[in-house]
């Protein structure tokens, strides 16, 4: 019987959302939340013999500490097979199972799998050291991460040979194998062509890299003649959100005039956001957006002003090419209004 | 959010507590953080404590502005 080891985050270990994110990491026998499901698919041939239980924050703020705990209650263990996950769109969460899946195949050697979806940022930062399943964005999802997951899992376990990506299901890792084609390689170009010829979707087959990096620009020259503007993906908007931001996946972004405002209070502003635990920024807005201080260096003239407005969503579960808008669309406002470099919070 | 600041022209500073997210996204000055639900803050001390780290940290993100940078850099100090 092949012996798994699981890991999965608070939530899915039903200890609590947000406010339990805290959690270290914990060994419990046996099987946790999603662990049944892959125990189900296993179809006798693994057993989850343990299962790792750390909350999301405690994981991130604690990478190397929690990785060190992690990887030793998985030695003690000593699994055939490590899965991480999956984490589906959650960002923390995706980044831990990344984190702990390539640390366990690195330092134990052991066969790993997580999954998550393309946009996780765990993706790409993991997606080609270990077997990573592209999953949906919710956990509404599960059922076809485990569908896709449980089969990889067991070949992984069992040492066979693992197969091109987009027939495993897991993400493109960069690493190529030779094979023949049925067709030959003019009438795949002539088939491509005329598919996207008549408008319909084609499959490349040789992608571009999405190298998507741009060069820092200058550093400002006097910052104590600088307006500076605040922008934040952390959600703190007046209180009672006005234009209803979305607590994940937001569909938008606020603008929001600060004049004369010295300080955020607990009476005028709060976060929006869903993803993390809003008690701190609830009490004290300025713990993410620092309007309280830039006020006081405005004053002192250690910056010359704080622009006037600033740019708020929610970065929890949005969208990459929802943020590139709303960022592209307010940067040409700051650019028009003379804003000469922007401090960006992110929870 | 960060890149599209950058592509615009305007210099930016990317305050984050999981700076290896803000690596993998292309943040191009970083200035690590307290805590996630807290990057500016830390509710386990006075407020004036509070406000002396926070004082700190935007400090901090100016010189990031006032600093040319080639690559990505991560002002830890």
């Amino acid at each position: 019987m092949i012996k798994v080891v699981q890991y999965i985050n608070q939530f899915f270990a039903n200890v609590g959302g947000e406010e339990m994110a805290h959690i270290p990491a914990e060994l419990r026998e046996g099987i946790v939340g999603p662990g049944l499901a892959f125990q189900q698919a296993f179809n006798g041939e693994a057993e989850i013999v343990a299962t790792i239980v750390c909350g999301d924050s405690y994981f991130n703020e604690n990478l190397e500490k929690a990785k060190a705990e992690v990887l030793s209650m998985v030695k003690q263990q000593n699994p055939d097979l490590f899965i991480a996950g999956p984490a589906f769109n959650a960002g923390r969460y995706g980044v831990a199972c990344g984190t702990i899946a390539a640390a366990v195949k690195e330092e134990l050697g052991i066969p790993v799998l997580t999954g998550m979806y393309k946009e996780n940022p765990g993706a790409d930062m993991f997606k080609n050291k270990v077997y990573m399943v592209a999953t949906k964005n919710s956990a509404a999802g599960m059922r076809d991460a485990v569908k896709k997951m449980a089969p990889l899992a067991l070949k992984l376990a069992k040492g066979e040979k693992i197969g091109a990506s987009a027939e495993e299901g897991y993400m493109p890792n960069g690493l190529r194998v030779n094979f023949f084609e049925k067709e030959r390689g003019s009438k795949r170009a002539v088939d491509m062509l005329l598919k996207k010829l008549a408008g319909k979707e084609f499959e490349t087959e040789f992608p571009m890299p999405d190298f998507d990096r741009v060069e820092p620009n200058p550093a400002v020259k006097d910052i104590t003649k600088a307006k500076i503007a605040l922008v934040t993906s952390g959600g703190i908007v007046p209180k009672g959100n006005p234009d209803h931001i979305e607590s994940s996946s937001a569909s938008k972004y606020g603008e929001y005039d600060i004049d004369g405002v010295m300080d955020l209070t607990e009476a005028t502003y709060e976060t929006a956001h869903g993803g993390y635990d809003p008690i701190y920024a609830n009490a004290d807005a300025d713990r993410v957006l620092p309007v309280d201080i830039l006020r006081e260096f405005e004053k002192e003239g250690k910056i010359g002003s704080l622009h006037r407005y600033f740019y708020t969503t929610v970065g929890n579960g949005t969208a990459v090419k929802s943020s590139k808008a709303f960022a592209a669309e307010f940067s040409k406002k700051l650019k028009a209004d003379g804003v000469d470099a922007v401090i960006l919070t992110s929870t | 959010m960060v890149k599209e600041v950058e592509r615009a022209g305007i210099p930016v500073v990317h305050m984050c507590t999981v700076v290896p997210i803000s690596l993998t996204v292309g943040a191009n000055r970083i200035v690590p953080t307290i805590a996630i639900p807290h990057p500016l803050g830390n509710p386990a001390l006075t407020l004036e404590e509070e406000k002396a780290i926070r004082r700190n940290l935007v400090g901090r993100a100016l010189k990031a502005l006032e600093t040319e940078v080639t690559g990505q850099t991560v002002f830890e100090k």
